[in-house]
């Protein structure tokens, strides 16, 4: 059984001249403590997926079941007691965090609005909370102005906590720190997943940061899943060209060879208030036929490709299609 | 630009209209018994009770508000208490002064426009002037001295140091005749001195805080990249200053000036209390102190007119300086 | 005057900083108060307003060590012919400090201790009720957008768009109208009343204003989210999420009220509008030395002098707290 599951997940915004389709038909499940990567280059929708499972945003459309029930449209106070199994990790450390209350008051602040009493006290609490997030809980009385970006995101780990919830979705949670801090916070949440089962939705916009924490990893582009499998399926066997040119970016991976090297993508990323008919992808796709243009191509067998590729090494053909100073993949 | 007037000048005749529902409510609605307070010596109960009668006092609100546009813009019959006929632009009659309203403007319009036009030229010139002078010599002692200037203006007192004003150079200097208004089509000479003090006390208060405003904004102008692109290039400091920096810098403090009107209005009001001389802002007091509603009334939303007007002309004149308004 | 370039700004401290020096953090308001104290002229216009305040307080016992009431009156002190008082200075000597009224004869000293009185309570309580206002009305709008938003932001620049002294000035005799009788003696407490909510009505909207830009910046900010997402409500995003980030320039804009209510009291006091004679008030006096401006020129100094000093210290102090609150602003 699923803990999480969304279907034809949807989200436009109303924008000057049309709609902006942000999220644009999602289904997927996180089944309980499993980790689940959500990647996709910025503007692709991840973030408001990860707004909408926390219910920060309300969907257009589509559902979002939390242990079989219907959440999509609760209120704010029937909303209360999921909001303890739902929680949020946010990307920019410096932002999230009220300047003017303390770590103690931060991270105690899930439990006063839900009016929760804690045995031993609200401070007992909370400094348990900094000292499973690597803090001093003697910190109890700073400032975040105080305290590293590395730090300042531990500190929003322990909010998160404090409600101990079954589902953390972390929002690009280590993209705005150093790269030698990173590693420190992703290993923080590895160990508590283990320690504490829980389950992630962990939205990152590049597939190397995802590959030592999530089972399974889903790639969005321009507000669609295209595809979406266990880790060993999708860093080894990708089968989408899009996920193929992603996994490329990585410096260093092992499974393409040194003669295929970077495939990079041409053009930029179409503007969501009008994505190309068909497939999405095909206005930068290598392999785009007549077919792409016209139709869609469904989720299947988790990929959303109507030329996957197989088990078999498949090398782009056709170089006169990428040029090599087009769009290069952030 | 036309669509850009058509929605400025939308705004403004809906701000006007704002107004004047406002002042005809706060005058005609919220006092228990207008009528007592537009005449308060000496009316017998019969005489109050006809210009209840004739002001319409019993009709319904909106009647009685049509009524006062209706004279405004086609003018209308006052009855005979209220001396009759009120031609077009009709602001009622004023029992205190025993006319029409609009000849007791008449005849102090001009008085107040000669004491804020002068005044308001000085104190551009002088603040202006200043601010920018000591935001180029920044640090110096002439930038100390402007920084006290403006300090000590914008805590000053108009009627304070319109005080002192008098008494140096009227009762201890005697340099200048005791404040008074002669039109200046009849003595240039004459209007110019007896009035020499009233410009001279606003000139004082405004060029303060115009010269605080200046200072700020030209610092902030010349530290901006275009300043600095430009004496990179190698023009002359004199030709930056003047011609880049001085006419960045000048554009906001248009809309400021702008924005004040309604300020020297009121400035104006404490001026000819000062001085006592006989302009809209003295007729106005003296209104609310006798409760001549119409009075008050009339002068209220000529104000109002002046400010709404003037910021209109400003944000025209910003729009033709600078075309980035008009998208916003 | 400017900012010291000394001050350093600690807040942006990116990198790791020695927490083990003790346990207790400094909040952004105890930086802010440090810078303040470094401040000379804060220091100096505090204390001034400070003591002005204290006198405002301690009225009735500076009454009682002076030995004079505010309206004690000492005809013998006066010419015969006119009314104007004897010796030097307006009538200054050991037991009348700064002279007596012309025409009234009464002392000028003690009327302005309780003048002092009337000016403060006003000013503050008007710029209390001012801040109470706008900041509730900016927040709203900032936070709530949408049409709420545009009806707040509408009445701002109508507000805006009255001449304030004009209409303060003409507001005041209809409201007494509506409440007494044309010949019917006005109470003071009423007048005072009346005056802080002209104040109020006028003031509140630029506070409004500059909360609003605040708020609409701050309430992107992820701290906001997270609130929401752990389930809050309006009120403690508001009152305990938005609020505590809006102190300063809530402060700023309280600071600055003052000196300006001050001034607007009196000046409508000036023009026999505001605060009536028997009643001590600054404006009030002033006006009532105009006329004797001739004759007796001390009368003039005393209060235009001290409400002078007044309105610079407050305006100082204003300064000195922006700079305090805000270092990157200059001035």
């Amino acid at each position: 059984m699923s803990l999480l599951a969304v279907e034809g997940l949807t989200k436009h915004f109303p924008a000057r001249g049309g709609v902006v389709r942000a999220v644009d038909g999602l289904d997927f499940a996180v089944r309980a403590g499993e980790t689940l990567g959500l990647v996709g280059e910025s503007g692709c929708g991840k973030t408001t997926t990860g707004r909408m499972l926390v219910r920060l945003l309300e969907p257009t459309s589509g559902r979002i079941i939390f242990e079989d029930r219907d959440i999509t449209h609760v209120g704010r106070r029937a909303m209360r007691p999921l909001r303890q199994d739902l929680q949020i990790i946010f990307q920019d450390p410096y932002a999230s965090l009220n300047p003017r209350h303390t770590v103690g008051r931060i991270v105690a602040m899930p439990l006063t609005v839900n009016g929760i009493r804690p045995p031993g006290g609200v401070k007992k609490r909370v400094q348990e909370l900094l000292e499973l997030v690597g803090l001093n809980p003697e910190h109890y009385n700073r400032y975040p102005h105080e305290f590293s970006g590395g730090q300042r995101q531990r500190v929003g780990i322990a909010r998160a906590l404090a409600l101990r919830p079954k589902l953390i979705v972390a929002d690009e949670p280590v993209s705005a720190l150093d790269v030698s801090i990173q590693a420190q916070v992703i290993n923080l949440l590895r160990q508590l997943q283990r320690d504490l089962g829980l389950a992630f939705v962990f939205i990152a916009h590049d597939l190397a940061v995802v590959r030592h924490f999530c089972q399974r990893v889903a790639v969005m582009y321009l507000g669609r899943i295209v595809e979406i499998g266990e880790r060993a399926e999708i860093y080894e066997r990708p089968r989408h060209p899009y996920t193929r040119a992603l996994l490329s970016a990585i410096p260093d991976v092992a499974k393409l060879g040194e003669s295929q090297g970077r495939i990079r993508l041409s053009g930029d990323v179409p503007t969501p208030m009008n994505p190309p008919s068909g497939c999405r992808f095909r206005t930068r796709c290598w392999k785009a036929q007549d077919i792409c243009a016209k139709e869609e191509p469904p989720l299947a067998a988790g990929v959303a490709c109507h030329f996957p590729e197989g088990s078999q090494e498949l090398s782009p053909e056709g170089s006169q299609e990428l040029s090599p100073e087009g769009g290069k993949l952030s | 630009m036309i669509r850009f007037l058509i929605k400025r000048l939308l705004s403004v005749s809906l701000t006007l209209f704002a107004v004047s529902v406002v002042s005809f409510l706060m005058f005609f609605a919220l006092p228990k018994d207008p009528v007592a307070g537009m005449c308060p010596k000496n009316c017998n109960a019969e005489r109050l009770e006809r210009v209840r009668q004739e002001l319409g006092l019993r009709d319904p609100k909106v009647e009685q508000y049509a009524a006062y546009m209706k004279g405004i813009f086609v003018g209308r019959d006052l009855g005979s208490a209220q001396g009759g006929k009120c031609e077009a632009p009709c602001l009622g009659y004023s029992y205190v002064n025993s006319e029409a309203v609009t000849d007791t403007l008449g005849r102090v319009l001009p008085v107040t426009l000669s004491i804020v036009i002068p005044a308001a030229i000085l104190w551009l010139l002088l603040g202006v002037g200043l601010g920018m002078l000591s935001a180029l010599r920044r640090g110096t002692l002439l930038d100390r001295l402007a920084i006290g200037f403006s300090l000590t203006g914008a805590s000053m007192q108009l009627y304070f140091v319109g005080a002192l004003l008098l008494l140096i150079f009227t009762y201890q200097l005697k340099l200048v005749p005791v404040p008074h208004y002669t039109s200046i089509l009849d003595n240039p000479l004459d209007w110019a001195s007896g009035l020499v003090l009233a410009w001279m006390a606003l000139a004082f208060l405004f060029s303060a805080i115009y010269a605080r405003l200046a200072r700020a904004q030209m610092l902030e102008t010349l530290s901006e990249d275009f300043v600095r692109t430009a004496r990179a290039k190698g023009l002359a400091k004199r030709t930056v200053y003047g011609r880049h920096a001085l006419r960045a810098a000048i554009t906001p403090l248009v809309t400021i000036a702008g924005l004040d009107v309604g300020a020297a209005l009121g400035g104006t009001v404490i001026t000819e209390t000062t001085f006592g001389i006989q302009g809209l802002g003295r007729t106005a007091v003296y209104a609310v102190r006798g409760g001549d509603l119409p009075m008050i009334m009339a002068t209220v939303l000529i104000a109002a007119v002046f400010v709404v007007v003037a910021n209109f002309v400003v944000d025209l004149l910003y729009a033709a300086i600078d075309p980035r308004v008009r998208l916003s | 005057m400017s900012l010291s370039p000394e001050i350093v700004e600690p807040v942006q401290a990116t990198d790791p900083v020695p927490v083990e020096r003790g346990v207790v953090g400094r909040s952004p308001g105890q930086l802010a108060w440090r810078r303040l104290r470094r401040d000379r002229t804060a220091v100096i216009s505090g204390c001034t307003l400070l003591v002005l305040v204290l006198v405002a307080l301690a009225a009735p016992l500076i009454e009682a060590l002076y030995g004079v009431g505010p309206h004690d009156e000492f005809k013998h002190l006066l010419t015969r012919r006119g009314s104007i008082p004897l010796g030097y200075a307006g009538g200054v000597s050991a037991d009348h400090w700064f002279g007596i009224e012309p025409g009234t004869g009464r002392d000028i000293f003690i009327r302005m201790v309780y003048g002092l009185r009337t000016s403060l309570f006003i000013a503050l309580a008007s710029a209390l009720v001012t801040a109470a206002i706008g900041v509730t009305a900016g927040i709203v709008a900032g936070y709530l957008g949408g049409w709420v938003d545009a009806v707040i932001s509408w009445i701002t620049d109508f507000a805006l768009a009255l001449p304030f002294l004009i209409f303060a000035l003409a507001v005041m005799r209809p409201v007494e109208l509506r409440f007494y009788g044309p010949r019917e003696e006005v109470p003071t407490w009423f007048r005072v009343a009346v005056l802080i909510a002209i104040f109020a009505a006028f003031g509140w909207t630029s506070t409004a204003r500059l909360v609003r830009g605040q708020v609409i910046s701050l309430r992107e900010r992820e701290f906001v989210e997270a609130a929401r997402a752990s389930g809050a409500g309006l009120g403690h995003i508001l009152f305990r999420q938005l609020l505590p980030n809006l102190w300063a320039p809530i402060l700023v804009s309280f600071s600055l009220a003052v000196p300006a209510y001050v001034t607007g009291e009196a000046a409508l006091s000036f023009l026999g509008i505001g605060i009536v004679d028997p009643t001590p008030d600054f404006g009030a006096m002033i006006f009532r030395s105009i006329a004797y401006l001739q004759t007796d020129p001390a009368y003039v100094f005393f209060p235009g002098v001290t409400i002078f000093a007044l309105v610079l210290a407050f305006n100082l102090f204003g300064d000195a707290l922006r700079d305090a609150l805000d270092p990157k602003s200059s001035r």
